[in-house]
């Protein structure tokens, strides 16, 4: 039956994240942007709270519960809110964690997913985007060939976060033309881990390029077996689990817009009397509910394990302009004040312009 | 849970409005487009049945609304032509008493099709319904009604055909402003009330649109629609305007249902077009890599499926009873201003088959437009949204 309402459990959940999200992270965000670094408390009480690891089953040491992309979502939007550097910090182990979850082989399931219920926060990461014009993951220029016993690896990529941090790494690798999953260990041979990477946003979180130069992996590396992979869907988890955070930037900048254009007066009036911001303002809250509602509507196919790409891709591109239009409204409708940096708005902009680029983050 | 699957009903009805689209509105679509102001008899007998068995019932919640987006796909102008209370019914509902809806609506379901509308705009006035200057004025047990009204929508029909009945807004005290704003239930015949003239109109020209006028008109006292007392509370709102607002929080998510029928018309238009040219919208590639046309036609589509779920969950808010006066002007601007775009989109992409009269595409277009315009422009919309989210009265934000 048709409806809009978040189970019990949901709820509970999404209040926790969005506790965190306001009382730990909007704490630090803006000092974290300005040092390039995220302190390591509020990751490891991220972390204790199982955003990520809750859904990893029993017999791999987790507690079981329910994977579901609607969830993933409602946490996603809440943290990005609260930060969308430090969001994709705490997630960024699921990138590694959730394919094996869903996909992997029962080996692989055995051997990582054990690593991911521990107390202390795991890093791991995963390398899809590589630094080219035209860049297409159902094309990859990385490749992966079989010799023997071994696939060897060899390409670049851009945009891994936490990949000095990260013990373990996925790597996405075209063989014969079709995009595959490997599992690369950090000290593997022919690895190269380049310099961390200065971008417009995202500023604290540590993103870099590597390189595969000859990389040996064992053959059981890679993710899945045929049967089990699909890269699509992984595709389209990290469409939605974007859109899902593009709605989380858009709504901490349309909030801060709003609550400033009534309380700053021009003219003799609060700005936001007129109909000029006002509307801009109905038309971001507008957009802001519509994209999240297409979010769900592509998690809740992803749940019922169907097809989703139509509905994944039209949210993300959606979404691409949505929070690119609504953090822009954010920055002008406080005018000059919007473009210094002691308001927010400007880091939302630098983060929302963001999601027509990154691609490869399946957090849900 | 978050669920978008429709049950197994609502699947089902959906299946049996689209048929009738298909079968019975497409085919004439284009003759009466053509033939202004002339009858859909056949339409108007069949759907008047189907509704009365409960096949094509029209009310105010989620399964309506997927029954109305069918019945828009096919022709938006002909769905207005189907008989019920309609906006009138909407009224009473919002508005009316125990006694008053079953002394209303009680025998619309029976006999020959009736139809029920609502007046509230005037020449003067249409946007700011406050300004309405017809009046209502007590005499003994009746009230004597005076003043125009335009833009009826089943305006003729309702006040014509026995049975039919005409909601009217009215002031009964000038100087109360909108504290003196009233809702009346003018019956099908009652002297004093005629049509004037029917509008010739851009799009859905099968629809009435009716001037009428009120001319000491007589009508038994309790035919007023809430309390006819006028309380004055301090610049604030009052019932009677409540009244009014609380059946733009019922109606708003309709209209955006029939809008985002015609944008899903000329959806499927064009590709189904492309699909006999062997033309494939590829999902999924990248931004960079796709044609103009893919892209076009993908915002077409995300907007669509953006209005479709604000307008879905409006209505899933009233059936759950929660206030939705902000969701349902999210919806009614959305799905107003998307079709608008997705049609004249569509006429573009479509280049010498989108303009000409021999498809329906054009037709879709001048019909869409309507969607931004009644029951509260998107402006109008905006800025009920935009007073919402900034918690601004109407005084606050004009
Ligand atoms: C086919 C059709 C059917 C209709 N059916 C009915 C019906 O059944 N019953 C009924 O009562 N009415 C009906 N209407 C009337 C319709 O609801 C009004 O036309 C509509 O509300 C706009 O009012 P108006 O035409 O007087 O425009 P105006 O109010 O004069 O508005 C003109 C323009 O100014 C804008 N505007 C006005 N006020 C503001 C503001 N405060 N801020 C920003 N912009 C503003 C409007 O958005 C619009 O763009 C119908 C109209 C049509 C065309």
């Amino acid at each position: 039956m048709i409806s809009f309402s978040p189970t019990e459990e949901q709820q509970m959940i999404v209040s926790m994240a969005k506790q965190f999200a306001s009382g730990e992270m909007r704490k630090i965000y803006r000092q974290c942007d300005e040092n390039g670094a995220i302190p390591e408390g509020v990751i490891d009480t991220a972390w204790k709270m199982g955003l990520t690891s809750s859904s990893i089953p029993e017999e791999y040491g987790g507690p079981g519960g329910e994977h579901s992309a609607i969830t993933g979502s409602l946490i996603a939007e809440e943290l990005a809110w609260g930060d969308l550097s430090m969001a994709m910090h705490i997630l960024c182990p699921a990138l590694f964690a959730y394919p094996i979850l869903e996909m992997g082989t029962e080996s692989q399931r055995k051997k990582y997913l054990p690593l991911f219920s521990d107390e202390k926060y795991k890093a791991a990461t995963s390398g899809l985007i590589e630094p080219r014009f035209g860049f297409d993951p159902y094309s990859l220029s990385t490749t992966a060939r079989l010799d023997g016993n071994e696939y060897v690896l060899n390409g670049e990529k851009c945009y891994v976060p936490l990949a000095a941090e990260a013990d373990l790494l996925l790597v996405y690798a075209a063989e014969d033309g079709t995009s595959h999953a490997f599992i690369v260990e950090r000290d593997t041979k022919g690895l190269e881990i380049g310099e961390r990477e200065k971008n417009m946003g995202i500023r604290a979180l540590t993103t870099y390029e590597l390189s595969l130069k000859n990389c040996h992996v064992p053959k059981e590396n890679l993710l899945g077996d045929p049967r089990g992979y699909d890269f699509n869907r992984i595709m389209n988890c990290s469409r939605v689990a974007l859109s899902a955070m593009a709605v989380g930037v858009a709504k901490a900048a349309m909030e801060y817009s709003r609550d400033y254009a009534k309380e700053r007066v021009a003219f003799g009036e609060p700005i936001g009397s007129r109909q000029t911001v006002a509307f801009m303002l109905a038309e971001m809250a507008i957009e802001i509910d519509a994209t999240r509602l297409m979010t769900w509507e592509a998690a809740w196919k992803l749940d019922r394990k169907e097809e989703a790409t139509k509905e994944a891709s039209l949210v993300k591109t959606y979404a691409d302009d949505m929070v690119l239009m609504v953090t822009d409204r954010g920055v002008q409708i406080l005018g000059g004040h919007g473009y210094v940096r002691e308001h927010p708005v400007e880091l939302w902009l630098r983060n929302g312009r963001g999601f027509a680029t990154f691609d490869g983050m399946a957090i849900v | 849970m978050i669920d978008f699957e429709p049950t197994q009903e609502q699947k089902e009805a959906i299946d049996i409005a689209h048929e009738f689209a298909e079968e019975l509105f497409r085919p004439v679509s284009r003759y009466y487009d053509e033939h202004e102001h002339e009858s859909p008899r056949e339409l108007i007998d069949k759907t008047w049945g189907e509704r009365n068995k409960g096949t094509l019932a029209l009310g105010l919640d989620v399964t309506a609304c997927l029954r109305i987006e069918e019945l828009c796909w096919g022709d938006a102008g002909l769905f207005l032509c189907v008989p019920g209370p309609g906006l009138g019914g909407a009224a009473i509902f919002a508005s009316g008493t125990k006694e008053q809806l079953s002394r209303f609506l009680g025998h619309f379901n029976e006999g020959d099709p009736k139809w029920g509308a609502m007046a509230m705009t005037e020449p003067g006035c249409g946007s700011d319904t406050s300004a309405i200057t017809a009046t209502a004025t007590r005499d003994g047990a009746e009230w004597v009604l005076n003043g125009e009204k335009i833009f009826v929508t089943w305006g003729k029909r309702a006040a014509e055909n026995p049975g039919g009945l005409v909601v009217v807004w009215a002031t009964v005290d000038k100087s109360a402003g909108r504290a003196g704003m009233k809702s009346f239930v003018v019956p099908a015949g009652t002297p004093g009330m005629r049509v004037e003239k029917l509008e010739k109109k851009l799009g859905i020209r099968a629809s009435d649109t009716a001037t009428i006028i009120f001319d000491n008109c007589h009508i038994p006292f309790e035919n007023i629609l809430g309390s006819p007392e006028v309380k004055k509370v301090d610049k604030g709102e009052t019932k009677g305007f409540k009244g009014a607002m609380a059946t733009f929080d019922a109606t708003r998510p309709v209209v955006a249902a029939m809008a985002i029928g015609v944008g899903r018309a000329a959806l499927d238009f064009i590709k189904e077009t492309l699909r006999k040219q062997g033309i494939q919208i590829r999902y999924g590639v990248p931004r960079q890599k796709l044609t103009v046309l893919e892209r076009d036609i993908m915002e077409m589509e995300a907007n669509y499926k953006a209005a479709k779920l604000l307008t879905l969950r409006a209505l899933w808010m009233m059936s759950q009873f929660q206030p939705n006066n902000l969701e349902a002007s999210m919806a009614k601007a959305k799905a107003g201003l998307a079709v608008t775009k997705i049609t004249q989109k569509a006429v573009e992409i479509m280049g010498p088959l989108g303009y000409s009269r021999k498809y329906l595409l054009e037709k879709w277009m001048r019909d869409a437009k309507i969607n931004d315009i009644f029951e509260g422009t998107g402006q109008i919309n905006m800025l009920i949204v935009a007073r919402r989210i900034l918690d601004y009265s109407r005084d606050q934000l004009r």
